[in-house]
């Protein structure tokens, strides 16, 4: 139980295959992966190395062809498709590319969607959004709609939206690929700064500088995992 | 693990994707409006007119029974016995009988009118208290009483008055009652309940007798028979044999008042001819709505996706647009209901009867958007439920 506890996630013999016979594409091979809690891991690897399926499996939006995956100790392979978006809901937190934040909607009630499947009233959203986002440095920013934010403050506020229901793994799909270097450094920091705190972070990218300053760095290649080193100095 | 979205939320997420594209949505609620109103309205119109003949109805009075002879059993017109106007005055559950009586004359304007020009005007003799029976009213001039009735003079029915062109009644207005004049002391409006009236000349019973009474009584032609409100039927029964006990199948019996409610009901074919109309126009509406919302499903791909990805069940997902179609229909049904009222309003006042707000087809036609919403919504939101969760993380 101990040992189970130090771990947000355990990937296994995780294999993906699309398609069957002839035209059946494997992209994942035998993925055997393990991310303790509080660890701040980068997945590198070039377009095509399967790190986005590795993502998808690794968040529940997807299910291993084979293999086993476990997150905070549960078996996310024999859950119900309910089941599964409710761990979504409950333990994961996604950081998009391209934010996916809603239009016209505020900067609190974009972060507040976070709560909304978990069933938590509106009042309690809401003070909570406001927590989370005044945590991401946005604290003067509530009501404002993406459109009179920044891009760096979109993401800052997608990411406030990602971590406003305390998940168990924070997930980041390229999340500094929309935005210039200096909004993408401060978003960074912010990673740093949550990472110092305790959260547990998997970033998916394909930029070798960004991976530089992460602990450990997976690097995938043709569906495999070509190396995984820690390099302890970082931050 | 907590409970799902409370039915606020559910409401909210539906009307987010109306208040963000709301062009799109008040144009495609427009058919389900269109459809709504012409349903509200033709049911409308023909409440109010129902409402109108009701209050005329009331004011009228449904106990009037009409007593005429029918046909023999050789088909010849049969006549009523002279005893039957007292014999059913007699029945204890009429209140009043009054009569016309058959005179063999004819009325023209002038003696310079050819004898062979009667317009179509019978001339009878009214027995005492037919106005009242019949609920009459008089247009100018004033009813027979105990003095005119046995000097010669006349009151026209509607028809009549207009036939014979009579205009204001000034001091001398007369018509030529077979080789007579006679002063015409009145002129009545139409009657609903008596229109067979509306085309005679009314004689005094006295005048009547002295001239075309050949020393025998006056066969009466129809009885007008006020009943108890509340024994029509029973009595209705009954009148037929007290007129004439040796042959009751001569005697035909009427309520007037029923023929009105049948004419009104059968006046029916437009107002389902509109209703057809109006349904065709919410069939047309509803499948705008379902084309809307399988177009918003597929634009709206990526967002389904992030709303997995926050934790949203393919039964969330499916609930939010089933919603959003519910909340479309349904906008399409208030704005149809409000122009209904707003139509059947100002098409009762145009017709001056009193307005008669169409609560049941108002409800009625916000089910049907409800159900419309609901029906069509569903197969867009089970495509919008089967979009898979990596459609979040697909690079586009």
């Amino acid at each position: 139980m101990t040992a189970q506890a130090g771990r947000a996630l355990q990937l296994s013999g995780v294999t993906r295959t699309y398609g069957t016979g002839s035209a059946a594409l494997t992209v994942l091979h035998g993925i055997d992966l393990t991310v303790g809690e509080g660890e701040y891991v980068a997945v590198v690897g070039p377009s095509g190395s399967g790190k986005s399926t590795l993502l998808n499996i690794v968040g529940a939006l997807d299910r291993p062809t084979t293999g086993r995956v476990l997150l905070a100790g549960e078996d996310l392979t024999t859950q119900s498709d309910a089941r599964l978006s409710r761990l979504r809901g409950t333990h994961l937190g996604f950081v998009f590319q391209q934010f996916f934040l809603l239009d016209r909607r505020s900067a609190l009630e974009n972060v507040g969607d976070g709560l909304l499947y978990q069933g938590v009233r509106r009042a309690e959203r809401r003070r909570r959004a406001a927590e989370a986002l005044r945590r991401v440095g946005l604290g003067a920013r509530l009501d404002h709609t993406p459109a009179e934010l920044s891009g760096g403050e979109c993401q800052r506020v997608a990411v406030a939206r990602a971590l406003v229901h305390r998940p168990r793994v924070l997930l980041a799909d390229e999340p500094t690929g929309n935005l210039d270097s200096a909004s993408g450094r401060a978003v960074l920091e912010l990673f740093d700064l949550l990472h110092a705190e305790g959260a547990t972070i998997v970033v998916v990218t394909h930029d070798e500088s960004i991976a530089a300053r992460i602990p450990r760095v997976v690097a995938m290649r043709d569906g495999r995992i070509e190396s995984d080193l820690h390099h302890g100095a970082a931050v | 693990m907590r409970a799902g979205l409370s039915p606020a939320d559910r409401l909210r997420l539906g009307a987010l994707g109306l208040t963000a594209r709301k062009g799109r949505a008040a144009l495609s609620a427009l058919g389900v409006a269109i459809g709504i109103t012409a349903m509200v309205a033709v049911l409308g119109f023909s409440e109010s007119s129902r409402a109108d003949l009701n209050a005329q109805l009331d004011a009228l009075g449904t106990n009037l029974l009409v007593v005429e002879p029918g046909q023999d059993l050789m088909g010849d017109d049969a006549t009523l016995p002279e005893t039957s106007v007292e014999m059913i005055a007699r029945v204890p559950t009429v209140r009043s009988t009054a009569a016309t009586y058959a005179v063999d004359a004819t009325v023209r304007k002038s003696d310079r009118v050819p004898a062979a020009q009667t317009s179509g005007v019978v001339v009878a003799a009214a027995g005492p208290g037919l106005d009242a029976a019949v609920s009459a009213e008089l247009r100018a001039g004033r009813w027979l009483d105990a003095a005119t009735s046995d000097y010669p003079a006349v009151v026209l029915g509607a028809t009549a008055a207009r036939r014979l062109a009579i205009g204001p009644l000034d001091d001398g207005v007369r018509v030529w009652l077979d080789g007579q004049w006679f002063a015409v002391v009145g002129v009545l409006e139409p009657l609903v309940l008596a229109p067979e009236l509306d085309a005679a000349a009314l004689i005094g019973t006295g005048v009547a007798q002295q001239l075309y009474g050949d020393g025998d009584d006056l066969p009466p032609t129809t009885v007008y028979t006020r009943v108890d409100t509340d024994q029509v039927a029973a009595t209705r029964a009954l009148l037929a044999r007290t007129a004439n006990p040796s042959s009751p199948s001569e005697v035909r019996v009427s309520r007037p008042s029923d023929a009105l409610e049948a004419q009104a009901a059968a006046d029916k074919s437009l107002t389902t001819l509109t209703l057809g109309l109006g349904a065709v126009a919410l069939l047309v509406g509803a499948v705008g709505i379902a084309n809307v919302m399988v177009i918003s499903v597929l634009e709206r791909r990526r967002e389904i996706g992030v709303r997995r990805a926050l934790g949203a069940t393919r039964a969330g997902i499916g609930s939010q647009f089933l919603t959003e179609s519910v909340l479309l229909s349904l906008l399409g049904g208030l704005i149809g209901g409000a122009l209904g009222v707003a139509l059947t309003t100002a098409y009762a006042v145009h017709q001056d009867w009193g307005v008669v707000l169409p609560w049941q087809p108002v409800l009625a036609g916000l089910g049907c958007s409800l159900l419309v919403g609901t029906v069509v919504g569903l197969y867009p939101a089970l495509r919008a439920a089967s979009v898979p969760p990596t459609e979040a993380l697909r690079s586009i």
